[in-house]
């Protein structure tokens, strides 16, 4: 059952698509097929899907943890934001430019950068009982507009024809491409290493355990005696580390600089994603692969149909709907029961 | 005429057993019918098919002589047919009158409907506050919530599994009038109980089944309840054998004048609150449910912790500030009255159920949890506590009420505990496994542990503790010594007669509603 949500959510937002496709004009068949395959018929597709699922994945794995124990971590688009100014920081004003030490150095500041920015809705959520889906929402505003005034202020390339971007980050700075012709570059190791840390930590080991025990069973979780806090820290520390280490991974990989637009929105995609794949390692390998086929499908078709851009939105909150409204049958079923004369009988019906 | 309810030939299989094998009985109108059997023999199968809520494999069902097919709760309901289940089905998260609402199938009004509900439970003897959040409710109240809820309905065939398990015996004299006045007017009860004495009083037939199978049938009144147990059971029942208690030195836990707010203004406060346990003896912890045992409980285990750290110390170390895990550290093992969704996780298959406090017993190493010596554990006490289970990887909603129950009060046993907390130890459990479970509490104490039972059952109480205590409106009475107390002494302090004058002048044992 819970396999199957996906699937028919998947097969339910491929007809709403056609029927949309026809009615902006389109044969539905054809531009299905623009959508969903052609973009996968040439090596340089290939490249782009794995380059655009990568962060996806990685994203989606770190939110997982925190989702398993009910922790809502809805902001690593913030938290990505954040590990790719620290990154870009360290990449771009270390004294040395030629240092081998400047990748790793960027990679640590970037998941510093996005777990600190986890770290705050954390604190109020263990202290003061804040709720923590509004914290990190609010918070991935603030990491947008400071990313905003860094590019516009001290931070814009003096050379750059007072475009909103820093300058290019040297070379030491950059994963270099598997091949100059593809942007696909080995951060994609990054998410394999993920994947799997994230399977052995949820399917094996005794941190895990008890973070799924405080999901599943709240009650249970104090009967034991396990931290409700550990809880709380954990799964958003997860979360924002993978998030600052995917933002990393933009700015040294097919960015190469700083701009108002890091991210085609990322952090947000992945949180639909980790649902896509049930909140498990390898499902969320499976619906990376599938969102990242909605933004290269966006894309493709918007150039070669003059499709509009939001289509990839569209598709993507489809998605989630049909994924939701899933779910929502195969464990509820709906009753209507016929209201009663006093109206104010409703209030709480 | 036709029978008010006939079944014939319900089979009913899950993965690895056969829950209801060939299954025939009749039920008329106005008769109330006991449905007897070991844990995990298909009683609560057996009604959910009734009632719609699980589908039989093969069989038929005949209400007043119509066949019954496809059939659900609400199309059950429309028949007039109510359940009340072993475990109950409420909305946690609203009041208890929007969750009577709610498996209305007709219009309602909600002020209207809370004073019909404060006005039947209170004749019944069963009350409740109908607009307290259901998460607030104990599990005895919870239980008065759902036996309101199917009375409200004036029923034709009324089905309560286990009902009285967690009932004072106060509202189960009510009760039985209830059930007999409707029984008079009509209605049919099916009615599962493991207390024998009970459907001995109440029930006119009895069918027993055992392996999902008839064995038998009875007239209760005219049968003794060893007979009856015996059907149930098919062999001679265990002797319990209780040798006199060799007491510690030095207390094991010690509570001294801990007095506790409650966090909402249904809990009840505690008030000054001071007693030992020793290594070597029982003490038992009597009251009407909703009298403070569950903040008291709740704060001996180190699920709600305390500013006072040495209010509550354990073998001499302060621990009222310590974390339930950490008190596990000091030798400290509980069973909680709630089995599923506090002492086991209900998706989570056994053995995973077993790491939720067996962690220090070599499930978990080097962080990572080791899943051959965990299914290893739960296998251990699947044999010992003769759980009827399909293995280690059955989840634990899989198991029947008494079954579960016997599956947690074995994994806290077996982690050979100094201190040994049990709330309601043999609540739904059947009389052979009943007095295993008793029989062991007794070996653990004598072997050097401490063990403070709660129990609404006297009986119980009686049969195994060495020092009595009383808990009601949040005190806590000076210790009684079993052999010199009564059943009379202990009742009356339950009840808090001896204890404020207002409470004799009303004269009404019902001192569970706090408002
Ligand atoms: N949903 C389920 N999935 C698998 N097995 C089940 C399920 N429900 C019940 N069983 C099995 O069916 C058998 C009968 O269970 P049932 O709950 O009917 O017992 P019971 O007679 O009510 O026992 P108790 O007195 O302990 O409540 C048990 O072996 C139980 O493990
Ligand atoms: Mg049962």
């Amino acid at each position: 059952m819970r396999v199957a949500a996906p699937v028919v959510a998947s097969l339910l937002t491929l007809i709403v698509g056609s029927i949309f496709f026809a009615s902006l004009g389109h044969d539905p068949l054809p531009t299905l097929y623009a959508f969903f395959i052609e973009p996968l018929n040439s090596l340089n597709g290939l490249s782009e899907w794995l380059l655009k699922a990568s962060p996806l994945i990685l994203i989606a794995c770190g939110l997982a943890v925190g989702f398993r124990a009910n922790v809502w971590n809805i902001g690593a688009e913030g938290q990505f934001t954040m590990g790719a100014i620290a990154a870009s920081g360290v990449g771009l004003f270390w004294p040395n430019p030629d240092s081998v030490l400047l990748l790793p150095l960027m990679f640590i500041a970037g998941m510093g950068a996005g777990m600190a920015w986890a770290a705050i809705p954390a604190f109020l959520r263990a202290r003061m009982n804040t709720n923590e889906i509004l914290v990190t929402l609010m918070m991935t505003y603030i990491a947008t507009l400071f990313l905003s005034y860094l590019v516009h202020g001290p931070w814009r390339d003096p050379a750059g024809f007072n475009y909103p971007q820093t300058a290019l980050l040297p070379t030491a700075a950059l994963f270099a491409s598997f091949d100059p012709a593809y942007r696909l570059n080995p951060s994609i190791f990054i998410t394999v290493v993920a994947v799997l840390l994230m399977w052995l930590f949820t399917d094996r080991s005794f941190l895990g355990y008890k973070m799924s025990v405080s999901g599943a069973a709240p009650l249970a979780a104090r009967y034991a005696g396990f931290r409700e806090s550990a809880a709380v820290w954990i799964g958003l520390l997860a979360g924002g580390a993978a998030a600052g280490i995917a933002g990393m991974a933009e700015a040294a990989g097919p960015l190469g600089q700083l701009s108002p637009q890091i991210s085609p929105g990322y952090g947000f995609a992945a949180i639909i994603v980790a649902f896509i794949g049930r909140l498990n390692a390898f499902g969320i390998v499976l619906g990376g692969l599938l969102m990242s086929l909605l933004f290269l499908g966006g894309e493709g078709v918007q150039m070669t149909l003059g499709l509009p851009s939001a289509l990839t939105r569209i598709f993507q909150g489809i998605l989630l709907f049909f994924l939701l409204a899933a779910d929502f049958f195969i464990f509820y079923r709906i009753r209507l029961i016929r209201p009663a004369r006093d109206t104010h009988a409703l209030e709480t019906a | 005429m036709h029978p008010r309810l006939e079944l014939r030939n319900i089979c009913k299989r899950y993965p690895g057993v056969v829950a209801n094998d060939d299954v025939s009985l009749a039920i008329q109108p106005g008769e109330i019918h006991a449905v007897l059997g070991e844990n995990g023999a298909g009683k609560s199968t057996l009604m959910k098919i009734i009632y719609g809520a699980a589908q039989a494999d093969s069989g038929e069902i005949f209400c007043d002589g119509n066949p019954v097919a496809a059939h659900n709760p609400a199309t059950s309901r429309a028949l007039g047919i109510e359940m009340v289940y072993q475990h109950f089905a409420l909305f946690e998260s609203v009041s208890v009158v929007e969750n009577i609402a709610l498996s209305a199938s007709s219009a309602f009004h909600l002020p209207s409907l809370a004073e019909k509900i404060r006005e039947l439970s209170l004749r019944y003897g069963m009350p409740i506050d109908p607009h307290r959040q259901v998460h607030d409710l104990s599990v005895g109240e919870r239980q008065r919530v759902e036996i309101v809820r199917c009375l409200l309905r004036t029923p034709k065939l009324l089905i309560l599994d286990e009902p009285t398990s967690v009932l004072t015996p106060q509202a189960v004299v009510k009760l039985f009038e209830t059930l007999r006045q409707l029984a008079a007017e009509g209605c049919s009860i099916v009615y599962i109980s493991h207390k024998l004495d009970e459907v001995q009083e109440l029930c006119d037939t009895a069918t027993v089944l055992r392996n999902g199978k008839v064995t038998g049938t009875a007239r209760p009144k005219e049968t003794t309840s060893l007979e009856l147990a015996r059907m149930m059971v098919g062999s001679k029942l265990p002797e319990m054998h209780v040798s006199p208690p060799v007491p510690s030195e030095k207390p094991v836990l010690e509570v001294t004048n801990l007095s506790v707010k409650a966090r909402d203004h249904f809990g009840v406060d505690l008030k000054d609150v001071s007693f030992d346990v020793r290594g070597g003896e029982i003490v038992g912890l009597a009251g009407v449910s909703g009298n403070g045992q569950a903040e008291l409980i709740a704060l001996l285990s180190g699920e709600r912790t305390h500013g006072r750290s040495d209010a509550i110390r354990i073998s001499g170390t302060p621990a009222a500030g310590l974390r339930a895990d950490e008190r596990r550290k000091l030798g400290l093992a509980f069973v909680p009255e709630e089995r599923l969704g506090r002492g086991a996780v209900p998706s989570h298959t056994l053995w995973e159920n077993t790491v939720l406090t067996a962690h220090r017993s070599g499930t978990v190493r080097n962080g990572l949890v080791d899943r051959r010596k965990a299914s290893a554990f739960a296998a251990g006490i699947i044999d010992r506590f003769k759980v009827k289970a399909n293995g280690p990887a059955s989840t634990a909603q899989s198991l029947s009420g008494g079954n579960l129950q016997k599956f947690i009060v074995g994994r806290e046993i077996a982690l050979q505990p100094k201190l040994l907390l049990v709330s309601q130890p043999t609540w739904g459990v059947d009389v052979g496994a009943s007095a295993f479970i008793r029989q062991t509490i007794v070996d653990l104490s004598r072997a050097g542990a401490a063990v403070l039972v709660v129990s609404e059952e006297l009986d119980e109480l009686f049969e195994i503790c060495d020092r009595l205590l009383v808990i009601c409106q949040g005190r806590v009475s000076p210790p009684l010594v079993r052999k010199t107390t009564d059943r009379e002494e202990v009742g009356l302090l339950m009840t808090g007669r001896t204890m404020s004058k207002d409470q004799m002048a009303s004269g009404s044992g019902d001192v569970a509603l706090q408002d």
